[in-house]
């Protein structure tokens, strides 16, 4: 795409092991690629090169890309990390929790239930710094956009957009129906890396009470909040 | 020796830019930059910058500065009449200003988007590796009253020989955008593949650091991606027919088919478009 980046497409699957397989490629292609200053990202099914400047031999360029492709299958490196983020899923943070339990007819601590049970899988960032897109949501939650996108969601929201949950790490326009809201900062320009999460993590979300979300954002205030994480073993 | 720019008024809308937050597109943050990329890297060009040096990017209506101490200073890019004091001031040469002296613009010319470089680059807070203001990612996202912008002063002597490059200009009237075929280019319908090259556009009231979007309307039947990559330069069809140029705030990732992809100095000509102007789309 353009003069400076590379686009490399897979079928089109939300798949773990698809993620798995670009995670890898990524890697590999961000050492055999190291001397040409590239970032690559990934979405779902797509992997993307973007080159510091112009391309300068884009058949040179092409076939180191293949040359990585071909041996892609052979290594496993990625080691993911799971996060637990706590959420609070009171109503005065959860602006759609009404409208989602009479659409799918499900109680509030239902709604809670399915979506604090599944490890969810970080498939990439996105939409803004520090917005991770998860999958992984129960299919009984799955729900579709709002049809008119709010125009102020306010900053640490959750929301739910079709197969797909996640935070809002500022406030912004969106239109993912708002379930709770979680106090914990994803995503700081002051560090670097800016954010702890990165693709082919995993999160799990825990809900804390009203009270529990102020004492964790009093703690995220004076920075003496730290996320809890753990290696992942599948 | 350290000076400051004092921002007497703040014009319409201008930010510091340099060449752009590179590598953390994965975390989701945008590249951002000088929206056009040939003038910024003009004016560095000719004060002797580096080309990652900071520049300030002044959008039609410009702001008016004034200096602490002896610096020079080059414009280019749009024409928005600049005057430093009550002189006129020439594109493109190395102008000296004293301290106190005022930097301001008039009525614009042509163009869009002007360029104010500074020798040594201006010398605002670095965050993630880049000076390109970005909302949420740097503390100042444009430019306000009373704002104070730090510099290099020159002190003692300087280079006498005023160099004056005659850079090419004709690419910001430039109609005509050069673009590649987009991922999804072939998935458009084939009366479309053809239209969208035959058709004239015009930049609608929705222009700015992050997109522009056409005025004119297509029929479009085709489905929404799964959310895939995008860059600074993609063209999107929206599932309402809008056509949607994405421009250097661009968000990483988007949903909607990516049916051009318009190349750098496509990019150029369409920062010194505004509301009205007609472009049309060349492969």
């Amino acid at each position: 795409m353009g003069e400076r980046s590379i686009l490399i497409e897979f079928e089109p699957d939300i798949d773990k092991n698809l993620l798995e397989k670009l995670l890898n490629i990524k890697k590999l292609l961000e050492i055999k690629l190291f001397e040409s200053k590239v970032e690559v990202i990934n979405t779902y099914s797509s992997l993307l090169i973007i080159y510091m400047s112009n391309i300068e031999n884009v058949y040179s360029a092409f076939s180191a890309v293949n040359e990585v492709l071909e041996d892609a299958n052979v290594v496993k490196n990625h080691q993911p990390e799971l996060f637990h983020i706590p959420v609070c899923y009171d109503p005065e943070f959860g602006l759609d929790l009404s409208e989602i339990s009479l659409n799918k007819n499900l109680s509030f601590s239902r709604i809670i239930n399915l979506h604090t049970a599944p490890v969810y899988t970080v498939y990439f960032l996105g939409f803004l710094p520090g917005f991770l897109y998860l999958g992984g949501l129960d299919k009984k939650l799955q729900i579709s956009r709002k049809e008119q996108p709010r125009l102020e969601v306010p900053k640490g929201s959750v929301g739910i957009g079709e197969f797909q949950t996640g935070i809002y790490p500022k406030k912004s326009p969106g239109g993912w129906q708002i379930i709770g809201n979680s106090p914990v900062v994803l995503f700081d320009v002051n560090s670097d890396p800016p954010c702890e999460i990165s693709a082919g993590d995993k999160v799990k979300f825990f809900p804390v009470s009203k009270k529990e979300f102020q004492e964790i954002n009093d703690a995220v205030g004076t920075g003496k909040f730290q996320l809890k994480k753990e290696k992942y073993e599948s | 020796m350290k000076a400051e720019i004092e921002v007497l008024q703040p014009g319409l809308f201008s930010t510091i830019q340099d060449v752009g937050r590179f590598g953390y597109m994965k975390y989701g943050v945008p590249v951002s930059g000088s929206m056009d990329t040939y003038s910024a890297k003009m004016v560095n060009l000719i004060l002797q910058n580096s080309p990652d040096c900071a520049v300030m990017e002044v959008t039609q209506t410009g702001p008016k500065l004034k200096f602490s101490a002896p610096v020079e200073i080059v414009i280019s890019g749009g024409n928005l009449s600049p005057k430093v004091n009550e002189t006129e001031i020439k594109h493109n040469t190395i102008f000296r200003v004293q301290t106190g002296d005022v930097l301001s613009f008039g009525k614009r010319q042509f163009g869009c988007r002007s360029y104010l470089g500074i020798s040594g680059g201006f010398q605002t807070e670095k965050i993630l590796n880049s000076r390109s203001w970005y909302e949420g990612i740097t503390k100042n996202s444009h430019l306000v009253k009373g704002m104070k912008l730090g510099y290099h002063s020159i002190v003692g002597s300087i280079n006498n020989t005023y160099s004056s490059i005659k850079p090419e200009s004709s690419y910001i009237r430039n109609q005509g955008i050069v673009v590649a075929k987009g991922p999804e280019f072939e998935k458009m319908p084939d009366t479309l593949k053809e239209e969208i090259f035959l058709q004239e556009f015009s930049v609608s009231k929705n222009y700015n650091r992050m997109a522009i979007q056409l005025e004119e309307n297509f029929k479009n039947s085709m489905e929404p991606i799964t959310t895939g990559p995008v860059v600074q330069g993609t063209v999107q069809l929206t599932p309402g027919g809008k056509i949607i140029i994405l421009m250097r705030d661009c968000q990483t990732t988007g949903g909607y088919p990516r049916i051009l992809q318009v190349m750098e100095q496509g990019m150029n000509s369409l920062a010194q478009k505004l509301k009205g102007d007609r472009i049309s789309f060349r492969l």
